[in-house]
């Protein structure tokens, strides 16, 4: 049993079975990735795991207790933190802000994790006060990550973080996130990106059209034949 | 009880039919025929009212909340048809009034050419104030002249003396043209612009049926507009009609004296002739409505009416396919826009007057949409339903209201100060209590009556 | 050339009767404007009842003004509704917050299409008008009392020796400062205030709003809260100006409307300036220019007719044409609102 669990789940879209029973889950202090090919339900995972879908069938689990009666609010105060794949700002509030909500469930400083943020991404400190709607698709996809850093989760599910970041901050967000497993976090994380991902990666799940085709770890993943000419296009 | 409600479930339209029918010959028994007869004429027009929002609301979503311009604009064009022209006014004034709005029309085509043309704005807005200016150079005088001609009887330039139904007909017309204007600006932009802009619309009209005299009398109403039917006096004098009263009572009045007998007659005539004249209307209105839900189902069901199924059920989808949801649901809007009017004409032709203060958004707009609501929305038949037992209840609110009134002051002794205020304000309560209907249908039983069979979740 | 004097005193016969009056009524419509913008990007439907909401607001402070005054509770040159309008503020959000509970609540719950929550707005609508006038009756009633005005037209004549006065009424004065005082705090609340940040964030973006911890019951409860606020102030502003009638409250519906599309739907700045925007072209627009101009022409060019672009039964129309006018021309509104 994984610090986070995703059992057996199944969910719809109005009557449109989209997962149709996968599994999946992640230990603190570890990296897991999900991957497949579009359509294939990653997201739909990340909103079940967090509530914002309900499940049809299958349970939530979260440190042994079953989460999925409740609301996604209170997952994220039970340590959860998102970063979805769209809409990830708020596009009318300053980045200052769009950092601060993520901190809207703390009620100690958060200056020293604001602090962390604006170093890890120097752009953010220097566009603090601009509108996040304004900014360039990879800077959003900065502040998206720095917000949900700003809850100081302990597990944090990413949504195809690097999706149009140019390939330094892709390093520098995967070197984040290994940063954040050492910390002793719980990293879930759909990537594109899939070569480096599982590279990184202490588990893989490879989803297709709702079901897991292949569970294992990165490296098994990597090196299976079928995964290599399905997923990783030789 | 199960089964009660499995009686109900299936043969839901022939059961409110039946609790109308004995509704309607309760009042009849018991207040008066004539009533029953006058509920059930308003019944029809309410319920062409509600066919024409329906089709707006259940075919293509569209929000209207103008029915009361709708129906005001069909009434007017009754008083510009039908009505006899008063010469003395139109000599006055009417070939300069003509010109004026001639001339505010030209400018605005002009506007339009030259916007889309891309020419510039300033060239478009000095088109409009030239033209709004030089309309009213010519307009002020005339309509003066215009409503200076005798105006305790006239003052207005009359209509053009035609046949009552061409007058229904300019009504559907009329108000198609309004629905028109409306939904070619806001079609397309947000849902709820369409909602704010018939409720502008719908005031606006109002305004300047009220204020402009010269068009329709203003508030001080036409009177005596011409019917398709006879008049009750014609009826009382012509022969075959009392030959027919006395067939009709030949037992009752056998047994009376000669001297009697004509006094008698005389009382039944007059009776009969006012049943006579609302049993036509009955039939006129009740031959329109039919004809109009045949039609607009026969549309459903015709290929124009699977596009639009098909946009109604997925908007986004059908907009992919290349299907112009807008020019669809600009159709929509005018053609329930049309009949709205249509309903808004019958009424005045129906009630012989018209009276732009009795246009008021409870009685018109908001009535209309709980008939609709309550009825089953999308569901035509299901419309003609809800216009009938709301339309129902809503004339019968008053003496139901008086009921209470009198029931605290009977409770609670004579002299009672919340009976008399009851009594004065009991016509407020109906609001409160048509809201709540509304409310309280929308949140539980949101399919009305009747629900439409295939709306898709 | 007209004299200096003439100048001036055309500017003053235009401020009485056009400017000042033209702030005051777009300071009311603002508020009004204010809080409809506000219930459209939060609780995102467009609230057909505000108007009738005002008129509420304005029925509760009546009451309580009759009672305060049959209690003695004044002060002397001061308005009595003004003393009460913090109770009003109570009641009406209590008001509002059992429409949210009873009403709202379940659509916003089961994520309703908004064209539907409209219509019930509309159902609450008529129950709040009926409300109120069955409560008030349908005549006009003036509630205003102690001065009033500040100084009159024959005061200021006499104090600057020129032949048209400006008067300033106290209603006049109290909606200026009161709207300067609501919306400024309305404003900071958004700003500055960790739950006005957090209504922001659930406009902006509610899934997002609800993966960083924001309890949506809280942010909608502020919401009407602010709403209230806003509702009652901007009635009673506007019945201490013009006199209450449950009919003329229902008029406002469409100048608000228009006030709030044509600044921008869902911009709370847009809400203030198109408020101004219509009350500025609603007066003038229906003044007559006459007298204005007799000052300003040499003699031979004095104007015979009135000079009135527009009748004043019209008043109401202008806010339609101008509605109209932005949606042909610039949907968003002058603040870039949302359109689709
Ligand atoms: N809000 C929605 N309503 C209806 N269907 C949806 C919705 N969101 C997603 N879907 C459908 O669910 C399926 C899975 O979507 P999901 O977003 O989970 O895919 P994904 O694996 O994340 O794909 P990608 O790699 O492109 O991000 C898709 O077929 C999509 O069309
Ligand atoms: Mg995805």
């Amino acid at each position: 049993m994984t610090y986070l669990t995703g059992k057996n789940l199944f969910a719809t879209y109005g009557t449109v079975p989209i997962l149709r029973g996968c599994s999946v889950g992640v230990n603190r202090g570890e990296l897991a990735v999900i991957v497949g090919p579009n359509g294939a339900g990653k997201s739909t995972v990340m909103k079940v795991l967090l509530g914002l879908l309900p499940i049809s069938e299958g349970e939530v689990l979260l440190d042994g207790k079953d989460i999925s009666t409740l609301s996604t609010q209170q997952r994220i105060g039970l340590g959860l933190a998102f970063v979805p794949q769209n809409n990830n700002i708020f596009p009318t509030m300053s980045v200052a802000e769009n950092l601060e909500m993520g901190a809207f469930l703390r009620h100690d400083d958060c200056q020293a994790t604001l602090d962390e943020v604006y170093t890890l991404f120097p752009i953010l400190f220097e566009k603090r006060q601009q509108l996040a709607g304004q900014l360039s698709g990879g800077q959003r996809q900065q502040v998206a990550f720095g917000r949900a850093m700003m809850t100081q989760p302990t597990v944090l599910l990413l949504d195809e973080p690097t999706a149009g970041v140019s390939p330094i901050v892709i390093d520098e967000i995967f070197a984040n996130i290994l940063a954040l497993k050492e910390a002793n976090k719980a990293v879930l994380m759909v990537e594109q990106n899939t070569q480096q991902a599982l590279s990184i990666a202490d588990k893989g799940f490879v989803l297709v059209a709702g079901k897991n085709a292949h569970t294992g770890t990165g490296k098994a993943l990597l090196n299976d034949d079928e995964v290599r000419r399905d997923f990783l296009g030789g | 009880m199960n089964n009660l409600s499995h009686i109900w479930q299936s043969h839901r339209q022939t059961i409110s039919i039946l609790v109308m029918v004995f509704l309607l010959a309760f009042v009849g028994v018991n207040q008066s025929w004539v009533l029953a007869l006058s509920i059930f004429n308003l019944c029809l027009i309410s319920a062409i009212m509600a066919l024409g929002v329906n089709i707006q609301w259940g075919y293509a979503g569209l929000f209207n909340i103008g029915i009361m311009g709708f129906a005001a604009l069909g009434g007017l064009s009754v008083v510009l048809i039908s009505a006899p022209s008063v010469p003395m006014a139109v000599s006055a004034g009417g070939m300069k009034i003509l010109f004026a709005l001639c001339l505010l029309l030209l400018s605005i085509v002009l506007s339009v050419y030259l916007s889309k043309h891309k020419y510039n704005k300033g060239w478009v807005v000095l088109s409009l104030v030239a033209g709004y200016f030089s309309m009213r150079y010519f307009y002020v005088d005339a309509a003066q002249a215009i409503e200076a001609v005798n105006p305790s009887k006239t003052g207005y330039l009359g209509g053009l003396g035609l046949p009552v139904p061409l007058a229904w007909l300019a009504g559907g017309l009329l108000a198609a043209g309004a629905a028109w204007l409306i939904g070619k600006i806001t079609l397309g932009l947000r849902s709820d612009y369409l909602a704010i802009a018939s409720f502008g619309i719908a005031e606006i009209v109002l305004y300047i049926i009220k204020n402009e005299d010269w068009i329709a009398r203003g508030v001080k109403n036409v009177t005596g507009l011409p019917r398709p039917v006879p008049l009750e006096i014609d009826l009382q004098q012509s022969p075959w009609f009392e030959e027919m009263v006395v067939w009709f009572n030949q037992s009752s009045l056998s047994l009376l004296t000669e001297v009697e007998k004509t006094k008698a007659l005389g009382i039944l005539l007059r009776e009969y002739s006012v049943v006579f004249v609302k049993l036509c209307y009955s039939g006129l209105f009740l031959a329109i409505l039919v004809a109009l839900i045949v039609m607009a189902n026969l549309a459903f069901d015709s290929p124009w009416g699977r596009k639009v199924r098909a946009i109604r059920d997925n908007e986004t989808a059908a907009s992919a396919m290349g299907k112009n949801v807008k020019r669809q649901h600009l159709q929509i809007f005018i053609i329930g826009s049309a009949i709205v009017g249509i309903a808004g004409a019958l009424l005045v032709t129906y009630t012989g007057q018209f009276t732009p203060n009795s246009y008021q958004s409870l009685r018109f707009t908001f009535l209309i949409w709980v008939m609709v609501i309550v009825g089953g929305s999308g569901n035509n038949f299901g419309s003609v339903i809800g216009a009938f037992f709301i339309w129902f209840f809503w004339v019968e609110s008053t003496p139901m209201g008086l009921w209470l009134a009198e029931t605290v002051q009977n409770f609670a002794g004579a002299d009672n100060g919340v009976s008399a205020f009851l009594q004065e304000r009991a016509h407020f309560l109906r609001y409160i209590f048509m809201g709540l209907i509304m409310l309280l249908v929308l949140r539980f039983a949101p399919g009305g009556i009747l629900p439409e069979k295939d709306k898709k979740l | 050339m007209p004299s200096f004097d003439d100048v001036l005193n055309a500017f003053i016969l235009l401020s009485n009767f056009v400017l000042l009056p033209a702030l005051t009524y777009g300071a009311q419509l603002a508020l009004g404007a204010l809080a409809v913008t506000l219930v459209y990007s939060i609780l995102r439907f467009a609230n057909f009842s505000q108007a009738n909401n005002m008129a509420f607001g304005t029925a509760m402070t009546i009451l309580l003004t009759g009672f305060f005054q049959s209690q003695g509770w004044t002060i002397s040159g001061f308005p009595t509704a003004l003393l009460v309008v913090p109770l009003a503020i109570v009641i009406t959000t209590i008001c509002l917050l059992l429409t949210e509970r009873w009403v709202y609540r379940y659509y916003r719950i089961n994520n309703a299409k908004s064209i539907t929550v409209v219509m019930v707005s509309i159902g609450v609508m008529f129950i709040m008008g009926g409300l109120v006038q069955l409560i008030m009756g349908p005549e006009q009633q003036i509630f205003a009392d102690g001065a009033r005005f500040i100084w009159t037209a024959r005061e200021f004549k006499a104090f600057s020796g020129l032949s048209e006065g400006l008067a300033l009424k106290t209603s006049q004065l109290t909606t200026i400062l009161l709207a300067l005082l609501a919306v400024g705090l309305v404003f900071y609340f958004l700003q500055k205030t960790k739950i006005g940040k957090a209504m922001r964030a659930f406009s902006d973006n509610e899934d997002l709003a609800l993966l960083s911890g924001i309890n949506p019951d809280k942010v909608v409860r502020t919401t009407w809260l602010l709403v209230a606020i806003l509702t009652t102030i901007a009635g009673v502003l506007f019945g201490l100006d013009k006199g209450f009638s449950p009919f003329q409250y229902h008029l406002l519906l469409l100048p608000i409307f228009a006030s709030v599309i044509v600044g921008g739907i869902g911009s709370p700045l847009g809400a203030i300036v198109g408020a101004f925007v219509i009350s500025f072209s609603e007066m003038l627009l229906t003044y007559a220019y006459k007298k204005f101009f007799i000052y300003l022409l040499p003699t031979a060019l004095e104007p015979d007719s009135l000079l009135q672009l527009i009748g004043t039964e019209y008043k109401y129309a202008v806010s339609f044409v101008i509605l109209i006018i932005v949606l042909l021309v610039k949907p968003t509104g002058i603040f870039k609102g949302k359109v689709l």
